[in-house]
């Protein structure tokens, strides 16, 4: 027989294990529901991925390729991680930073005819940082980060 | 030659730290009166060379030395005077050595705040602070100088204050934030203390309670602060992003909100020793990991410094070395610290218990959410990022059942409460609740929504429940004022918290449900509408600012056909590195703000903005800084101090035996 006071305790630690299980449970399945790829121009040329899927893509911004509507904020543009490149459209007001020669992530899904539709375009607060994402997928084509970052100056 | 100075003065402070880190500590554990009596001087002289350090490095911004590697990569001739100050600690070395600052003072404040309390206690709390400021200098001197000078050309000119930063949010947002970070070092140093003496008691549970609210206090205002200018600075119109580098103060207040609670129930019943002691560690392991984060470049982030790696590694280390030092101590000491289980299942101890789970649950997910990102990839090599709704889905259905126990709990008594007893007190007021969340919301907004019906419920059911428990509280004195002035600043602070809680709930559901926005291309003298206003854009103009030049369009908001806000968003360029940053223009209220932010000029004249209507966004400041000032009254409760007074004036009567009494007015207006 168990003393009363231990079986309370028991009841307890028993009462916060089953708690603490059920929170950890629907936070695994929570953060399995919203987890956001990440993919570089070139997995995207590849293929990697499907169209409507909801993912990230970064890279730099290809100079000469933006183009604005002029009736509305509509914009066009390509990002390219100076191996591959993808059209990417939004609707919106871009950051300050975003320029061309610049490096963005931008947010959303693939249409049927391959072309990007952000719902998101994030570039950096600092010209000098880079994300790593866009870093990485540099990195993974083969070109040098440390070269294209500095080339956001408008005096280059 | 200055700056060398200031370097000479970090490594003078360095070896004070080591001093205070060793000396008080061995006498604590020896008996030596002689090396506990050196904490005091000890720490006031860490403080004082870190002082030098901070105003030798702030005297080379203040006058352009550019030969001083962070001066030249911070700042600029044309910069302004507070700028010029402040963008000391726009950079990764120059904030850490706040920080270290900030850690200093506090070391000061517990020196000369504790001198009711055992003389071998205060000196283990000391030493372990002074460890603590060793490993941040030799951080800095190691992998981070702040003296760095640019060799053997320093540039013409500095390449500027990021521009964003040049802001009276930036001014004091991060020296706030870190004064709050850092008093978790003390609650920590407190609960380490307390393991290495074996003495867990209510005693230690009381001296840590002023230091756990005053850092609560603080870091409330410092995370609202950067809430605040992330909102009118970042230029996207929300007030929180689930950004990683916003989180970790958010995970260190809820483990600190949860202490506050926790403390309340080791001192009044001497029951959740070790949860409290572990909630300490926690809370200021969530400081560390924010240090982690900000610093190693491992996340992205609008924070984040320049990456480099071995400044990761070296803060992980302290932190290993600190946290698994003190929860390797807590493991041994633990099973030794007995707690008594006297209490039934329905009490105010089991409704705390609820909060704190509710609390530690919140913390954990929002710890999950920030790093798995870099778990995914260590393990795949996949770049992934969370998004917002995963925090949401989370945060939000804890949030309102917490909001629910808020309710119960201070009515509840200690040790058991009847079923009974609530259903008589919280009924009416459960019933009033519902009520008024259905009725107010359609009479305010004229619209029937079920977020803000149970928002506004819930807010309702914390401050209806704050007065039922103020009527309990005072029924049976001789007149209700007689009965509200003897409740306590301890009961008056929890209770304005509470009411803090309930203020930024609204705030924080009816911006989130009601707020509308319109992006949109605009010609002179072109109106958009949105809800009852119409943003009318009157025409732009040039100017040229301090340091940068400015395009700046003025637009008329009306309703109703009334003049409500002439707003004027501006968009600039910074002079010295080109930048460009935009300025959005806000008509703050009570009830609602209005925003235009601008996006960009197009060639022909025309501006592309956008314009918001937030309703109740003021709300959630106004709540965290009631909430703050709350937590600051509680602190000065008078049994706090009561002790103090007893010890002061046994102290005093031996100090007169030996001809040196002076007897001291006690601080503060409590009677």
């Amino acid at each position: 027989m168990m003393k009363p006071h231990r079986r309370k305790r028991l009841g307890l630690v028993l009462f916060i294990a089953f708690g603490m299980s059920v929170a950890v449970a629907l936070t695994l399945f929570a953060l399995s529901q919203n987890i956001n790829m990440f993919y570089s121009p070139t997995q995207v040329a590849n293929g990697e991925v499907e169209a409507g899927t909801m993912f990230r893509i970064g890279g730099m911004v290809k100079d000469g390729s933006v183009e604005q509507q002029q009736e509305s904020l509509a914009v066009s543009f390509v990002t390219t991680d100076y191996t591959n490149d993808v059209p990417i459209e939004y609707e919106g007001i871009l950051p300050d930073l975003f320029r061309e020669g610049q490096g963005i992530v931008a947010e959303g899904r693939l249409n049927a005819t391959g072309v990007f539709q952000a719902s998101r375009v994030l570039a950096k607060h600092d010209e000098n940082y880079m994300s790593p994402e866009v870093r990485a997928a540099l990195e993974q084509a083969g070109a040098d980060p440390e070269n294209h970052q500095f080339r956001a100056n408008p005096e280059d | 030659m200055i700056p060398e100075l200031g370097q000479f003065s970090l490594i003078l402070a360095f070896c004070l730290s080591i001093l205070l880190g060793v000396m008080p500590l061995a006498g604590a554990a020896t008996g030596n009166r002689l090396w506990i009596s050196l904490g005091r001087p000890l720490s006031a002289g860490l403080f004082v060379f870190l002082g030098i350090c901070l105003f030798i490095l702030g005297h080379a911004f203040v006058t352009d030395d550019f030969s001083v590697r962070v001066v030249a990569a911070q700042s600029n001739t044309l910069l302004p005077m507070q700028y010029k100050v402040t963008a000391l600690w726009g950079g990764h070395e120059g904030s850490f050595l706040l920080w270290t600052f900030m850690l200093s003072g506090w070391i000061l404040a517990v020196g000369m705040f504790s001198k009711s309390m055992p003389a071998e206690f205060v000196s283990r709390v000391l030493g372990v602070l002074g460890l603590l400021s060793a490993s941040y200098i030799l951080f800095m001197l190691a992998t981070s100088n702040p003296f760095d000078r640019m060799v053997p050309v320093p540039p013409a000119d500095g390449a500027d204050l990021n521009s964003a930063l040049q802001d009276i949010g930036f001014i004091m947002h991060p020296p706030i934030l870190y004064m709050g970070y850092v008093g978790y070092s003390v609650v920590f140093a407190f609960a380490v203390a307390a393991l290495l003496s074996g003495r867990l008691d209510a005693a230690w549970a009381r001296w840590s309670r002023p230091w756990a609210n005053v850092a609560w206090a603080i870091l409330t205002i410092g995370i609202a602060l950067g809430s605040w200018w992330a909102y009118y600075e970042l230029g996207w119109g929300g007030w929180w992003a689930w950004d990683p580098v916003e989180n970790p103060p958010l995970i260190t207040w809820l483990f600190g909100t949860a202490l506050i609670h926790s403390l309340a129930v080791t001192e009044k019943r001497r029951v959740f020793k070790n949860w409290t002691v572990l909630l300490a560690i926690l809370a200021f392991a969530g400081s560390l990991l924010g240090t982690f984060i900000t610093r190693s470049g491992l996340l992205t982030s609008v924070h984040a410094f320049a990456s480099d790696p071995s400044r990761g590694v070296f803060i992980l280390a302290i932190l290993g070395v600190f946290v698994g030092g003190a929860l390797l101590l807590y493991a041994i000491r633990a099973p030794l610290i007995k707690s008594e289980f006297g209490f039934g299942s329905l009490s105010r101890e089991i409704f705390l218990l609820a909060n704190n789970v509710i609390l530690v649950v919140a913390a954990a997910s929002v710890f999950l959410g920030t790093l798995f990102p870099m778990f995914y990839q260590a393990l795949t090599g996949d770049l992934i990022s969370i998004g917002p709704p995963y925090f949401n889905i989370i945060f939000v259905p804890l949030m309102i059942l917490l909001v629910i126990f808020l309710g119960i709990g201070p009515i509840s008594r200690w040790k058991k409460t009847s079923g009974a007893y609530l259903q008589q007190q919280l009924g009416k007021v459960a019933a009033a609740s519902v009520l008024l969340g259905v009725a107010l919301p359609l009479i305010v907004l004229l619209d029937i929504s079920i977020p803000a019906t149970i928002a506004v419920a819930l807010a309702v059911w914390i401050v209806l429940g704050i007065g039922r428990d103020l009527l309990a509280k005072t029924a049976n004195k001789p007149s209700r004022l007689q009965g509200l002035r003897s409740l306590t600043y301890g009961y008056y602070g929890m209770q304005g918290a509470h009411f803090g809680v309930a203020v930024m709930l609204v705030g924080v559901a009816l911006t989130s449900y009601f707020s509308t926005e319109r992006s949109i291309l605009l010609q002179t003298g072109d109106t958009v509408e949105l809800g009852n206003y119409e943003f009318q854009f009157a025409g732009s103009e040039r100017l040229a600012g301090p340091n940068y030049n400015a395009n700046r369009a003025t637009v008329l908001v009306t309703r109703d056909g009334d003049a409500v806000a002439d707003l004027y968003p501006e968009l600039r360029v910074y002079l010295a590195s080109g930048t460009p940053s935009t300025e959005m223009a806000i008509d703050p209220s009570l009830w609602r703000d209005l925003l235009v932010i601008p996006g960009e000029i197009r060639d022909n004249g025309a501006w592309t903005m956008t314009v918001y209507v937030k309703p109740f966004v003021r709300w959630i400041w106004l709540g965290a800084i009631i909430m703050a000032l709350s937590a600051t009254i509680a602190a000065t409760d008078r049994r706090y101090r009561k002790l103090a007074r007893v010890r002061k004036q046994a102290e005093d009567k031996a100090g007169e035996e030996v001809g040196q009494g002076d007897l001291q007015p006690v601080p503060g207006g409590g009677t």
